[in-house]
């Protein structure tokens, strides 16, 4: 690393950047090998080793006390005190020091905030200055942008950019190649625990692509035009309360025909989670209608839910859709397990389960050791594969996939992402949620753009990114067009709809480099 | 920066319909109100309810006719709620609420007071005050040795053991040695021995904290029952005799009336208790230990990112939480009674209902101990004047009360987020 650079370290999900940055942050200790700054090795005990040399890191999960003011959080460890022994905080000074940095970096931030009431984007910015404060040299961000909205992760491009302007050099993990070709001054690439290969910023999408994943991938999904028929689901003003009896929906109208994928984008945390949890039954709907085929279907338990033709893929899998401890035959059948052929009376039918588990196995493509492995030691491509078989193996009227493919490797979402297209053709009614813009872009006939509990838009998946990340920062359609309509004219061929890079979820990057450009 | 601003379009406000929380107590509070004017006021009798303000019976008195008293504070209470039901500022809501249950205490009040046989209608507000503090300070030491623990993100059901121990220690170091500050020490490291333990298995071997807790409770009667039969019950005078702290008063503050007689000729436990109120409470806001405990107790790993060391903070806490509770069961054993196998009898669990009941705050853990106190007391109080109610009943009241407070009826009680999760680095 040099002074005053930008580092992109790149790689897939589980690649081993993160484990990598958090040895260099003093949080895991290394197995062998030597970190060196300035040329002098440099052993870490801790993360307040690493402070001392000049290393900060912005954490993929924020690591702030969300009790706590921006104050409080930014002092924590190096707190300002007066009265000696007694160690009695002082917070004017503590405060005086946050404001100041914060301007001078013009990185603005309330230091009486709570940090809970705050959105992502200035937790995030709370978080830099945090590090900041602390005099580094070197700033780790990890994944910095994975629940940014598109616009939020242009203002934290920028924010980069002041900083390395300032002297500071920073490293910036992603998988996300936009941004990295936005920012960058020189990119490493891992693979599997190894650095397979530098790049400049200059080298195009497809090939960093392929050194992040090792063989050409391809960046779009196979598929022809839908054919919608009959509405199968129909929702109807909609509302429903989040865990902590806050509007998380508020008045949803949609309407997924069968043979289509409808879409649905949006900023984690703006209600998707909990509109799917209300259609599934999990989570009860305080106004609103849901219907399925016809029948409404508000109250319903989730088990009649399924068993009226609902295939369903949760977000979480490690929360809601494995039994990490079951063996991969036993999570096949735990939607059917109590019926014919798979159970009669009290007893199960291991013959049959195992037979069905076989074959699955096969068809999907699942890499496990044997039928009889505990789910929990997949890979999560592959755990991800055995909910996908179990919920297609039944026959559906409606398939809801929340995250299909959140943490699992390019070649098992390639995979996940034609077996949704195969069940759209065969007349299925497909919802699928993603946080990650190009996902829904290359899946789905309609794109519903969801904010704050509301659908702010239905496009087309031909519509610019530009204007669907407008949307997903809550600027409505009308708005949006007309934001964009000024830039996009002056840079041609930035479109990148036609061809969305699978292992890109970086809506904003254009809208990054363009703004570079700009300047 | 310039990006372009993001219109608020969507803010729908959470539009909680029109029974809000306040409205809800507020209706609670006008039904109370009109039980206790229309029930209370029927039953009152025309004696006059007095409330005396000395110690002795004859002396000044705050004196008011019974059913005028229990019907006008009645309908201080409907009024409450009343105010309450048409909604007032968010900042109103605690202060009107307390009136309004102060009130329903007084109209309950005056109508016993007023239908006690005759000659006792009075009732001796020093004792009742100096009575309540006194239940109350157990409670609080054990309230407090949760909090110390419990914002560190330890979870401490062995509070019953820490008191039980403390007392036991303080008993039979204070006899030995003869000297009451040796049996205070001893108290609290008798207490601190079992927050050891706590430490050790919680914090160390990750074993549930609960059901550690639980465990550390039986261990504690176990123990002292057991040395308690084979030691202090053989030889009482040299074992389980030991000195006690004197009463002080402290010059002038006990000439207050009311309050001196009630609070300021007390021993050493009460002031003790309350001071160290005061000192965890600017302890755990206004410096950096209490920062750092709280982190600890919120998001450890935050804390750990930012060079905290959050099992050497738990450690710390725990222990010191030992001592704390260590010096309350002391109050039984080095001021007010000898040692007896089980001393403690539940008042741990009550610290900790406490503790839910004060948010797990210092000064919220106090009142809700002197409400605990205060109920204990009145049952008693109500028990020599053959009241109609049965003491078992009042008794049940302030465990009824706790139970509402945690479904979440007084507000939203949230726990530190990391209680009971132990940390296991990287």
């Amino acid at each position: 690393m040099e002074p005053g650079e930008i580092h992109a370290l790149l790689g897939e999900n589980g690649a081993g950047k993160s484990t990598l940055m958090n040895v260099l942050y003093g949080l895991y200790q290394p197995d062998e090998g030597e970190i060196l700054v300035d040329g002098k090795p440099l052993k870490l005990k801790g993360p307040s080793d690493a402070i001392g040399a000049g290393i900060g890191m912005v954490h993929q999960h924020f690591m702030l006390v969300p009790v706590f003011t921006v104050t409080e959080n930014i002092m924590l460890g190096a707190e300002q005190i007066r009265g000696g022994i007694a160690g009695f905080l002082d917070r004017r000074r503590a405060r005086r020091e946050v404001t100041e940095v914060s301007e001078r970096y013009n990185l603005r931030v309330d230091p009486d905030a709570v940090i809970e009431d705050l959105p992502v984007g200035i937790q995030q910015r709370v978080e830099i200055v945090k590090a900041l404060t602390r005099d580094v040299d070197l700033l780790i961000l990890d994944e910095p942008t994975a629940v940014l909205t598109p616009q939020e992760t242009e203002e934290l491009l920028t924010v980069m950019r002041s900083l390395k302007a300032a002297g500071k050099s920073i490293v910036f993990i992603t998988h996300k190649l936009g941004e990295v070709k936005a920012i960058a001054d020189r990119i490493t690439v891992i693979r599997r625990g190894k650095t397979v290969g530098t790049a400049s910023p200059e080298a195009s999408r497809d090939e960093l692509a392929a050194l992040m994943v090792g063989r050409n991938v391809r960046l779009t999904v196979d598929k022809t035009p839908a054919t919608p028929g009959e509405p199968v689901l129909e929702v109807a003003g909609l509302v429903v309360d989040d865990d902590r009896q806050i509007r998380a929906v508020d008045g949803v109208d949609l309407t997924v025909r069968a043979g289509e994928v409808l879409g649905v984008a949006g900023v984690q945390g703006n209600g998707q989670t909990e509109l799917i949890e209300a259609i599934m039954g999990l989570r009860p709907a305080l106004a609103g209608t849901i219907s399925l085929a016809g029948d409404r279907i508000n109250g319903w338990k989730p088990k009649k839910v399924l068993r009226a033709g609902v295939g369903y893929v949760p977000e979480d899998r490690s929360v809601d859709g494995l039994i990490k401890e079951f063996t991969v035959a036993e999570n096949l059948v735990l939607d059917i397990y109590d019926r014919p052929p798979f159970g009669a009376g009290l007893a199960l039918k291991p013959d049959a389960i195992a037979a069905s588990a076989k074959e699955r196995i096969e068809q999907f493509d699942v890499r496990t050791s044997s039928a009889e492995a505990a789910v929990g030691t997949l890979s999560g491509g592959n755990q991800q594969k055995v909910i996908v078989a179990r919920e297609l193996s039944r026959p559906l009227k409606l398939f809801i996939a929340a995250q299909p493919t959140r943490g699992v490797d390019v070649g098992s979402i390639e995979f996940i992402h034609s077996q949704v297209i195969r069940e759209r053709d065969i007349g299925t009614a497909v919802l699928v949620v993603s946080s990650e813009l190009d996902e829904v872009i290359g899946l789905a006939d309609r794109i519903a753009v969801m904010y704050r509990g509301r659908i702010i838009g239905i496009v087309g998946p031909d519509t610019p990114r530009e204007e669907i990340g407008l949307l997903m920062a809550g600027i409505s359609p009308d708005a949006a067009h007309d934001a964009i309509a000024a830039p996009a004219a002056d840079k041609p061929g930035a479109t990148t709809a036609d061809s969305p890079g699978v292992a890109d979820g970086s809506p904003a990057s254009d809208a990054g480099s363009a703004s570079e450009d700009e300047a | 920066m310039s990006t372009m601003a993001v219109p608020d379009i969507a803010v729908a406000p959470v539009d909680e319909g029109f029974w809000t929380r306040s409205r809800k107590v507020g209706l609670t509070l006008l039904a109370l109100g009109l039980l206790s004017a229309v029930l209370f006021g029927a039953l009152a009798t025309d004696q006059q309810a007095r409330f005396t303000l000395s110690d002795d019976a004859a002396g000044t008195a705050l004196e008011i006719n019974g059913t005028i008293g229990a019907i006008l504070f009645g309908i201080i209470t409907i009024a409450a709620g009343a105010a309450l039901l048409a909604g007032v500022p968010k900042r109103w809501f605690l202060p009107v609420l307390g009136v309004g249950l102060v009130a329903f205490v007084l109209s309950f009040l005056c109508w016993q007071v007023s239908a006690a046989p005759t000659g006792q209608n009075f009732m001796p507000l020093v004792n009742i005050i100096r009575g309540t503090f006194i239940l109350a300070l157990p409670l609080i030491f054990g309230a407090l040795a949760g909090v110390l623990c419990e914002r560190s993100g330890v979870v401490n059901v062995a509070i019953e053991g820490q008191l039980l121990m403390g007392a036991f220690s303080g008993a039979l170091f204070g006899s030995i040695s003869g000297s009451v500050w040796v049996g205070l020490v001893a108290a609290a490291i008798g207490g601190a021995f079992i927050s050891l333990l706590l430490a050790v298995f919680a914090i160390r071997y990750l074993v549930d904290q609960v059901v550690m807790g639980i465990v550390l409770n039986l261990l504690a009667v176990g123990v002292t029952g057991f040395l308690y039969e084979r030691l202090m019950q053989t030889d009482a005078a040299k074992y389980n005799s030991a000195p006690r702290f004197s009463n002080w008063e402290i010059p002038l503050l006990k000439d207050i009336p009311v309050l001196g007689p009630a609070l300021f000729r007390g021993n050493i436990f009460l002031y003790l208790g309350l001071l160290l109120v005061l000192v965890i409470h600017i302890g755990l806001f206004r410096t950096r230990w209490g920062l750092r405990t709280r982190s600890v107790g919120e998001h450890p790993i935050a804390a750990d990112t930012l060079g905290v060391k959050v099992l050497r903070v738990r450690y710390r806490n725990v222990l010191l939480a030992g001592v704390v509770a260590g010096i309350g069961g002391a109050s039984y054993t080095l001021a007010l009674y000898s040692f007896t196998k089980n001393m403690i009898g539940g008042k741990g669990f009550i610290a900790l209902a406490a503790l839910i009941f004060g948010r797990w705050n210092p000064t919220g853990a106090l009142l809700a101990a002197l409400f605990f106190g205060f109920a204990d007391q009145l049952a008693t109080y109500l028990g020599a004047i053959n009241s109609v109610i049965p003491s078992q009943f009042l008794a049940m009241l302030p465990y009824l009360a706790t139970i509402l407070a945690v479904a979440g009826l007084v507000g939203r009680v949230r726990a530190p987020a990391a209680d009971g999760k132990p940390y296991i680095k990287g």
